[in-house]
């Protein structure tokens, strides 16, 4: 194959990927952002250890063929200042990404807020197999489509109404998991707006694959228009919060008004040791 | 003889293993097989701690329905503790009889030993039946499975322990006092002991506070 | 009477499965066939199946997991198919959601418990016992045992295959997904009972290894640090068997009484903490990471040792670091679901405690690199093998430490980044470790080596494949393609995902030339024949004893004054001294025992009845199984005898076969080639010879 050729092939594989849906990759958040920046950090803290790695294994491989001519010294087994070098220096790296580990973990603490301000409260629910969003301050509530104004703190709430899953969107932030009979919780911004996605990693059965939602984000007065058509949508009661629980599969985005008082908790009270009322009837 | 793929060299057992002056290789074989034994309890025992730690995971769980202070009851434990402690006593009798060689101490002290765990066993069933009585079953809650499975199996150990300790009793009686029969002695009461000291660790964890705090 | 056993459980539900379960069914029955018609049924059962042999045991432990490697691969291979077919919604591709998902279940389960597992304790079982100069382990008949309970469990991988289906929980099974409520068939039983089989196994073998080498080692090895390294990691990792495996089995016992008793332990709902379950899973699953790569670690540095032509650099360093390794690895399970919402403190201890263990790991590393310096690097497979494995295992420790990051652990957690990760840590750390050790030892097993060129070919396409697979899977990771998708809505991951596909195919390559390899090198045995016992100028005793070993390993148990032991002797010319009749003794050797099979196949059926719910047949299995250990129990001649003459006469014929073969009267003269410090011991014999002629 000509180099051109080539080259327009290893193109065409790392193009698509990259413009379409680099994930972490194309941050569009502080989050994300800071994620990526480790990423970058420790690989270069990383490579003290590994370069040498490589190049030595390349060298000896080279040097110490016995077809060569070379230095042979059958007996050498141990050299003190060596020992401490090859101990030392991991350690000292060990020490560094250490240091990184334990101020960027409190630093993107999932539970701590990233934008100063009001938060946006959103309530996540894993369902089979989509995702169920609550606004509680809005009265509105989606499934499969998690709008977002951006440069606003959202701070999210997850819990489980069925298998455990994990909530990604992957330019945003990095995953958390929702548990049934508990709450977590996840914060993040979304800088620019922007039509991303996110979706659940953790496998939760068959229609795991495709339990995938797209994330919106728009500016304040879009997000506020977008509310103002969610609240006229049908309203989110008892009845329809067990059709969609147990019945319906979708993947299609879908959006309610007025979600039940108090739904999320009373999920997840459904879980919880005292006064665990089923929502909806088993038949 | 028993397992012999080694040549000996002259091992001392320990002094806890009741063989006097044995030939190198009954000595090395017996040490052997005790250290095997020993690893495979502390095995054991990291099972039992496990359950223990879930046990107190699960101590909350008991969703409303009655928890550690209305199921547990000192009643049965106490005395279960003692027949449980005095039977790992009566047992050291018996390792000190199997030393000096005295069959009939060996024969008198180790069937004193599991009759006093039987009694155990008999309680434990008794404290038992009063739980399914009540209603207590493990599939009400977490809790109660947690507290079945930890007693469950540490009275399960006693079982399987008595029913050992009458086989080797025949065993004694049939083939005499042959080393290999008094390493399995050694053992066996390696076995005992342990589940004294599991007793211990389950009266601490489970008994004491679920029946003094509320 | 059989429980809830019926048609439904038939395999006919799709092509695949219909498939899969007819090559299983056909496969036995030529198995059946071809064993009656050579009439191979004594010699299988009398040779193999209960002898207690230490070096048999181990053989067919390689076998199981050679097995056991062939099924997982073809199940890799389908899952890559799928995935490179699988971009759209819903059911595009050739595999369903369902089965894609037990795909996944079975090769990881299968990879993990019956490849990897049996591999490394194959090879402790065979090499080992000859290391420390042992004739065998310390509990001969433990040791059949914990072989036959694994192949039960391996044998319920296969039976679920047939009948009924495997679990869709993931290798890990966890709760709630795989509690009663959600997933009532016998799937997550299948799944729960291989594992406490194997399990059991495990925890047998584990305190046999460790009994072994405490108990075994010849005279002169009190010096501890004299044992060869793949002894120390043998030892670390059993030790990690034993107190690592009853948290598998307690995990998987409570997952049981919940699905099958009703018991509370992971039903959230009713009191139960199905976190409870997570901890435990992986308070067993983290140290069970180095279950399986520290005996690998041993491999390696046999090999790098033997091939570099010197002692191994650093030791002591060696041995501390894996003792490091061994402790770390029970205080950091945490790092396995940081995601799981615990609080910032929580999760920077945990990945700072798992950061640690990169430490003596990379000591390790450059260990091995400094003794190939100022070596004579000899690049036969076992060696190509070791170096394949630290120019790639660095990039799974540089992963593994991003993801000991809690922050960026939440980026790429459940993604094809993990999957890249761990693939990356057990295919070149504990699978070419294994592979390597197989064809270290494979002349000392069988009398001739595996033939060079196919041997070459396989370890190429095995590692051009591995890159090829899992480097674009790191790269999806970080796109954000989570695990164990069978289909995708994203288009432009595609070509990513045919790449990996491509690299499942170099694979799969390589496992052809392997097969190749062993059927040529069977054919060409002379050619490859192994005359001397020492067939890579070795420097620990196995090389000593002929290839094969006798049943009693060594005439006399061999002394030993130094590391290095059979090395030294070679520089000194003191490899093969005259034997000395009177050092000789009658010894006694373990003789074969029926019982452990027996066991097997009751321990086999009584889970076979658990899963199904048979409980008169759980009943009858527990029983006989309690039989036949009281049986055994009252039986006290279980050995036999092997006069000091048999052993002497042995010892005789094998010197007397070395200095044939020097003197070019047999062999081509090229299993000769490397043994260094032999030309001069034998070249003194010829001369000495002469002279008195």
């Amino acid at each position: 194959m000509p180099p051109r050729c080539t080259v327009a092939a290893l193109a065409a594989i790392w193009l698509p990927g990259l413009a379409e849906a680099a994930g972490a990759l194309s941050p569009n958040g502080p989050v994300a952002e800071a994620q990526l920046g480790i990423l970058l950090t420790a690989l270069g803290l990383m490579a003290i250890v590994v370069l040498p790695v490589w190049l030595l294994a390349a060298f000896v491989v080279l040097r110490y063929r016995s077809t060569a001519g070379q230095t042979y010294r059958p007996e050498e087994d141990f050299d003190l200042k060596t020992d401490l070098v090859i101990w030392a220096v991991p350690a000292l790296i060990v020490i560094a990404i250490g240091t990184i580990v334990w101020t960027r973990t409190h630093q993107l603490d999932p539970y701590a807020q990233v934008a100063p301000g009001d938060s946006l409260r959103i309530q996540a629910v894993a369902l089979d197999w989509k995702w169920l969003f609550i606004y509680p301050d809005l009265g509105i509530a989606t499934v499969n489509e998690l709008a977002l104004p951006a440069g606003t703190n959202a701070e999210i709430a997850l819990t489980s109404d069925t298998v455990i899953n994990s909530l990604i969107v992957p330019g945003l932030a990095g995953q958390i998991m929702a548990m049934a009979g508990m709450r977590t919780e996840l914060n993040v911004v979304a800088e620019a707006p922007a039509l991303m996605w996110g979706r659940n990693t953790q496998y939760s059965g068959e229609g795991f694959a495709d339990q995938e939602f797209r994330v919106p984000v728009t500016s304040l007065e879009d997000f506020a228009a977008w509310a103002e058509t969610a609240r006229r949508a049908r309203p989110l009661d008892r009845a329809a919060y067990c059709l969609l629980a147990t019945e319906e599969a979708t993947s299609e985005p879908r959006r309610y008004s007025a979600p039940e008082d108090g739904l999320f908790k009373a999920i997840m009270m459904q879980y919880m040791d005292q006064d665990r009322g089923r929502l909806c009837s088993d038949d | 003889m028993t397992d012999t793929t080694t040549d000996a060299q002259g091992v001392r057992p320990h002094a806890g293993i009741p063989l006097e002056h044995p030939d190198a290789e009954t000595a090395h074989a017996t040490e052997r097989a005790v250290f095997g034994f020993w690893i495979f309890l502390m095995s054991d025992l990291v099972v039992f701690a496990l359950l223990l730690a879930t046990y107190a995971v699960l101590l909350r769980g008991n969703t409303g329905a009655p928890g550690p202070a209305e199921v547990i009851e000192l009643a049965y434990a106490f005395p279960e503790t003692l027949l449980l402690l005095t039977s790992t006593l009566t047992l050291t009798f018996a390792s000190v009889a199997l030393r000096e060689d005295r069959a009939r101490g060996v024969y008198g002290w180790t069937f004193l030993s599991l009759a006093l765990g039987a009694g155990f066993l008999a309680l434990e069933g008794a404290e038992i039946a009063g739980l399914i009585g009540k209603g207590h079953i493990p599939q009400v809650n977490g809790f109660l499975s947690g507290y079945w499975l930890a007693i469950g199996t540490h009275g399960l150990h006693v079982a399987i322990g008595v029913v050992w300790g009458l086989i080797l009793i025949a065993q004694f009686w049939i083939y005499g006092f042959c080393p290999a029969i008094r390493s399995r002695l050694v053992r066996f009461s390696l076995y005992w002991h342990m589940l004294d000291v599991v007793w211990i660790a389950i009266f601490t964890v489970i008994y004491l506070p679920g029946s003094l705090v509320s | 009477m059989l429980g809830r056993l019926s048609w439904d459980a038939s395999p006919f539900y799709g092509v695949i499965p219909a498939i899969a379960a007819s090559v299983v069914i056909l496969a036995a029955i030529a198995t059946i066939v071809l064993l009656t018609v050579t009439r191979r049924w004594r010699w299988l059962w009398s040779e193999w199946l209960t002898s207690l042999d230490h070096k048999k045991i181990g053989i067919m432990y390689v076998v199981l997991a050679e097995i056991m490697l062939a099924r997982a691969f073809i199940e890799a291979a389908l899952m890559r198919t799928q995935q490179a077919l699988g971009a759209g919604a819903g059911d595009v591709g050739p595999v369903g959601a369902e089965h894609f998902a037990q795909l996944f279940s079975t090769h990881g389960t299968i990879m993990i418990f019956f490849v990897l597992m049996p591999f490394m304790t194959g090879l402790i079982n065979f090499a080992m016992p000859l290391q420390i100069g042992a004739r065998d382990m310390t509990f001969p008949w433990m040791n059949s045992i914990a072989l036959m309970l694994t192949i039960g469990g391996a044998g319920l991988v296969m039976a679920s295959l047939v009948i009924g289906k495997f679990s869709t929980g993931g290798w890990t099974g966890y709760p709630n997904f795989t509690g009663a409520a959600v997933n009532p068939g016998v799937g997550p039983d299948y799944w729960i009972w291989a594992l406490t089989l194997g399990g059991a196994g495990s925890t047998l073998s584990g305190i046999n290894i460790v009994a072994t080498i405490w108990k075994e080692r010849t005279t002169g090895l009190d010096h501890l640090m004299w044992m060869p390294l793949f002894c120390w990691t043998s030892l670390c990792t059993a030790l990690l068997m034993i107190f690592a495996f009853p948290a598998l089995t307690v995990a998987t016992v409570m997952l049981w009484l919940d699905r099958t008793f009703g018991f509370h332990f992971f039903t959230q709902a009713d009191g139960g903490n199905m976190m409870q379950y997570v901890n435990l899973f992986w308070m067993w699953g983290h140290p069970e990471v180095y279950i399986l790569i520290l005996p690998a670690f041993g491999v390696y540095s046999e090999v790098i040792g033997t091939f570099s032509s010197k002692k191994l650099f650093g030791y002591t360093s060696l041995v501390w670091a894996t003792m490091a390794i061994a402790v770390l690895s029970f205080t950091v399970w945490l790092h396995h679901f940081f995601t799981m919402g615990a609080s910032a403190n929580v999760n920077a201890v945990f990945g700072i405690a798992t950061m640690v263990i990169a430490v003596p790991t990379g000591v390790k590393v450059y260990d091995w690199l400094l003794t190939m310096r100022h070596g004579r690097l000899r690049f036969d497979v076992p060696m190509l093998y070791a170096v394949g494995f630290i120019v790639t295992f660095v990039v799974g420790g540089v992963t593994g430490v991003l993801m000991a990051i809690p922050p960026f652990d939440y980026v790429v957690h459940n993604s094809t980044f993990l999957v890249a990760h761990f693939h990356n840590m057990v295919i070149p750390g504990s699978l070419f470790g294994m592979m390597a050790g197989a064809t270290f030892w494979f002349p000392k097993a069988f009398g001739f080596r595996l033939d060079e060129t196919w041997g070459r070919r396989g370890f190429w396409f095995w590692i051009s494949g591995f890159y090829l697979a899992f480097m674009p899977l790191y790269v999806l990771g970080l796109f954000g393609m989570s695990r164990r998708m069978a289909t995708y809505l994203h288009p432009e991951w595609q070509p990513w995902l045919i790449a990996a596909w491509a690299g499942a195919g170099l694979v799969g390559c390589g496992l052809i030339c392997q097969a190749i390899m062993l059927y040529v090198s069977i054919r060409d045995r002379e050619r490859l024949r192994d005359i001397t016992g020492d067939a890579w100028d070795g420097r620990t005793l196995e090389w000593l004893a002929p290839s094969p070993p006798p049943e009693w390993n060594f005439g006399v148990r061999p002394v030993v004054t130094g590391r290095d032991e059979f090395g030294e002797r070679k520089l000194n010319d003191e490899a093969y001294p005259v034997p000395d009749r009177t050092a000789y003794r009658d010894i006694e050797i373990p003789a074969n025992a029926a019982t452990a099979p027996l066991i097997g196949i009751f321990a086999f059926l009584f889970a076979f009845a658990a899963i199904w719910w048979m409980w008169w047949l759980v009943w009858i299995s527990a029983g006989a199984i309690v039989l036949l250990v009281l049986w055994r129990s009252m039986r006290f001649s279980l050995h036999r005898q092997i006069p000091a003459e048999t052993l002497y006469q042995a010892d005789m014929a094998h010197r007397r076969t070395i200095l044939a073969h020097a003197d070019g009267d047999i062999g081509s003269g090229a299993p000769m080639r490397h043994a260094r410090g032999t030309e001069g011991y034998l070249a003194r014999e010829r001369r000495e010879r002469e002279d008195r002629a």
